[in-house]
């Protein structure tokens, strides 16, 4: 048993985060927030380094990574704040052309109550749904839907789905749609893991800094302990994220259907309460839209209602109790 | 990243099991937690069988008469030893993960051949006098002396939270030998024989209403000099020492304990009815449920993070505090949760009306112990905030 990352899986996750702090700081996602639409130059770069083709095989042109691979390099993802259907794209990559090269932008449609959305729509090529009889192609245009003016989270805008669902293309069987499911699970609950490392990162430089009473407020119990809360959140969520990643990958005897139930409850909780805490620590510029803070709640509340969210799947691990 | 068992480690584990099945139906029941005299034969005996086995001191060194296991192996230890209801430490817990590892690293050749082979083998059983009354979480400002006199020490002062006092025959104890330097630099670490004249132990009642710990008390206790184990007024380093032996497998059969429960919890709540239907289909206490078996498996997974970066870099790092915070807080949800569907069946510490209530109203009162032993949670997470993130101290 080694529970550590491997030196390739170490480079594959250090060599993501230069590339994201590169080519897409939290400077660029504000600009994508202002532009109001997914940047398909930035897409197609995430393509070429290999985000969207981690877990393809190589036969087909992947990386023939896997899950456990994927998850680092979406944890990066997260912490980075990229928006877009990223999770979806990847899923998509054996079945949609230009997916896996990020040529292509693929969403997900999850049917849902009391409403169901598409989140992204205008920038879709195309949209994944996994359902009970297999996987299903669609196309985005095909939805009637209406577009939701202030969404929650300006780099996640949605729309309303207000008509009939068209049925789509079947391009795979229910078993690959279970696959796919698990696997979405588990590289939302990696992006979840992100966002709540980042917002204890950001807050803590915040705790650093800034001072009140004539010193610094990391100095104060009480804020430290609203900071070691957000770092303990986020590690006991890493553990189940890897642990979840490791299970889908066959290397572990976990049940990887439970194992992804819990990465998605632990990751879930950390990154909707790191946001949280995270605008706490900044105080009343937390509250304001200059400062990032906001927009890693803002990404948690979304995540969380992707493939079910934390109350669901913890009702899920009761149930194998 | 990879959670499946070597080759190695799987006959480890096989062996071990067999064993286990093997001697555990001769070591009799488990005594009454009341009945010190019959507790004590029956942890040392278990030791000595571990000892004739090739089992004793697990994670010691081989030539300390160890096993040398890796901490991936200490690991599978407490998991079959969980498994097979056989005992862990016990009362050995001192000697066998404290006191024992401190002399290794710290004793002379001739402390190390009188006690290491006593606490391997079940001989000697070891208490600790750490704590006092007005030293808690601000352990440095140990304020019981010992003043030299001739080729002895002369100890006078007050101990407490002593686990196992009253039939321990050594105590690792932690003295002041200098009042006038800076409080870490004033304390001595020494070996005091608990049949020394001297000493007056008491036990205290702990909420529960039973007495698993001691008040010790010491008036001119005489102990020779040769006991100190490290320099006079060096102690405080000795004491730390212990804490670099940690290999993430401290909370390991709490965690397996606590899991345990948590899936007994599910079991009584499909059982128990309230107007008609049963616990289990509250929907509410069910999700509930599901969270906290969902963190105890993160955590299990933590455990397994801690002991693989301990097997690779020989320290688990920050990973142990993160985990005690977040397992200890888990601990008192749980508790809350068993009372509250245990009804007034959680009004009574032994089992009522046939149901097997007792052992978790027992964890419910001992999660209470759990952010507060060891390190309190606040002083944890100051630990946390000032060592991992960087903050800085409050003054």
């Amino acid at each position: 048993m080694d529970f550590e990352l491997t030196p390739d899986q170490e480079s594959l996750q250090e060599g993501m985060r230069a590339f994201l702090d590169g080519r897409v700081p939290l400077d660029t996602v504000r600009e994508i927030e202002t532009a109001g639409r997914l940047d398909r130059e930035r897409w197609r770069e995430l393509g070429e380094t290999g985000v969207f083709s981690l877990t393809l095989a190589e036969s087909d042109g992947g990386l023939g990574l896997g899950i456990s691979e994927a998850a680092l390099v979406f944890e990066e993802l997260g912490r980075a704040l990229v928006p877009g259907p990223l999770v979806a794209t990847l899923l998509a990559a054996p079945w949609v052309d230009g997916a896996a090269t990020g040529d292509t932008i693929v969403g997900l449609y999850e049917p849902a109550e009391p409403v169901s959305v598409v989140e992204h729509q205008p920038d879709l090529d195309a949209l994944l749904v996994l359902a009970g009889d297999g996987v299903r192609r669609l196309d985005p245009a095909a939805l009637s839907t209406t577009s939701v003016r202030r969404p929650v989270d300006a780099l996640t805008p949605v729309w309303v789905v207000d008509g009939p669902v068209p049925d789509g293309e079947l391009v795979a069987d229910p078993a690959a749609a279970a696959r796919a499911r698990l696997e979405g699970i588990v590289l939302t609950s990696a992006l979840q893991l992100g966002l709540a490392l980042r917002a204890t990162e950001l807050a803590t430089a915040y705790a650093k800094e800034r001072e009140q009473f004539g010193r610094v407020i990391g100095s104060f119990q009480a804020v430290k302990h609203l900071c070691a809360d957000m770092l303990v959140r986020a590690e006991v969520a890493r553990a189940a994220v890897y642990a979840a990643a490791v299970a889908l990958d066959g290397r572990s005897d976990d049940d990887p259907v439970r194992a992804a139930a819990v990465a998605k409850t632990m990751a879930g909780d950390a990154a909707i309460a790191n946001g949280k805490s995270g605008i706490q620590v900044h105080g009343g510029i937390g509250y304001t839209w200059e400062v990032d803070a906001q927009r890693f709640w803002k990404r948690a509340c979304v995540l969380d209602t992707h493939f079910g969210n934390s109350d669901e799947h913890a009702e899920a691990v009761a149930a194998m109790l | 990243m990879d959670l499946r068992y070597t080759a190695d480690e799987q006959r480890f584990r096989a062996e071990l099991r067999t064993w286990l099945a093997d001697v555990l139906p001769s070591l009799g029941p488990e005594p009454d937690r009341e009945d010190w005299d019959a507790r004590r034969a029956w942890d040392t005996g278990w030791q000595r069988m571990l000892s004739d086995a090739g089992y004793a001191g697990i994670n010691w060194p081989k030539e300390f008469g160890g096993r040398g296991a890796t901490p991936t192996e200490h690991l599978i230890f407490i998991e079959e030893s969980e498994r097979a209801r056989a005992p862990y430490v016990g009362m050995n817990f001192v000697g066998l993960l404290h006191a024992g590892p401190t002399l290794i690293a710290e004793a002379s050749p001739e402390q190390k051949a009188f006690h290491l082979p006593g606490i391997l083998n079940g001989d000697h059983v070891w208490c600790q006098g750490f704590s006092e009354p007005n030293a808690g979480s601000d352990l440095a400002s140990l304020r019981t002396r010992a003043v030299r006199d001739g080729d002895d020490y002369v100890i006078n002062g007050q101990k407490i939270w002593t686990s196992y006092g009253h039939v321990a025959d050594y105590c690792e104890m932690l003295v002041r030998t200098d009042t006038e330097a800076p409080k870490h630099r004033g304390i001595s670490w020494v070996i005091v024989p608990m049949d020394t004249p001297g000493i007056d132990i008491r036990p205290l009642l702990t909420m529960e209403g039973t007495a698993e710990f001691c008040e010790v008390f010491f008036d001119d206790v005489r102990i020779p000099v040769v006991n100190r184990v490290g320099d006079e007024n060096d102690g405080w380093r000795v004491a730390m020492v212990t804490l670099s032996f940690e290999r993430g497998t401290a909370f390991v059969s709490d965690v397996l304990e606590s899991m345990e429960l948590v899936r007994d919890l599910a079991e009584l709540a499909k059982h128990i009815t309230s107007n008609g239907a049963t616990r289990w289909e509250d929907a509410g206490l069910r999700r509930e449920l599901g969270r906290i078996a969902a963190e105890f498996d993160a955590l299990w997974a933590l455990t397994k993070r801690n002991i693989s970066q301990a097997q690779r870099t020989g320290l688990v790092g920050v990973g142990g505090n993160v985990f005690k915070i977040a397992w200890s807080d888990l601990r008192q949800h749980l508790g809350d949760i068993a009372m509250r569907l245990l009804d007034r069946a959680s009004l009574s510490l032994d089992d009522v009306a046939d149901l097997p209530t007792g052992r978790h109203v027992h964890a419910r009162f001992y999660a209470l112990s759990m952010t507060i032993a060891a390190g309190t949670s606040q002083v944890n997470r100051n630990i946390v905030a000032e060592r991992v993130l960087g903050l800085p101290k409050e003054r």
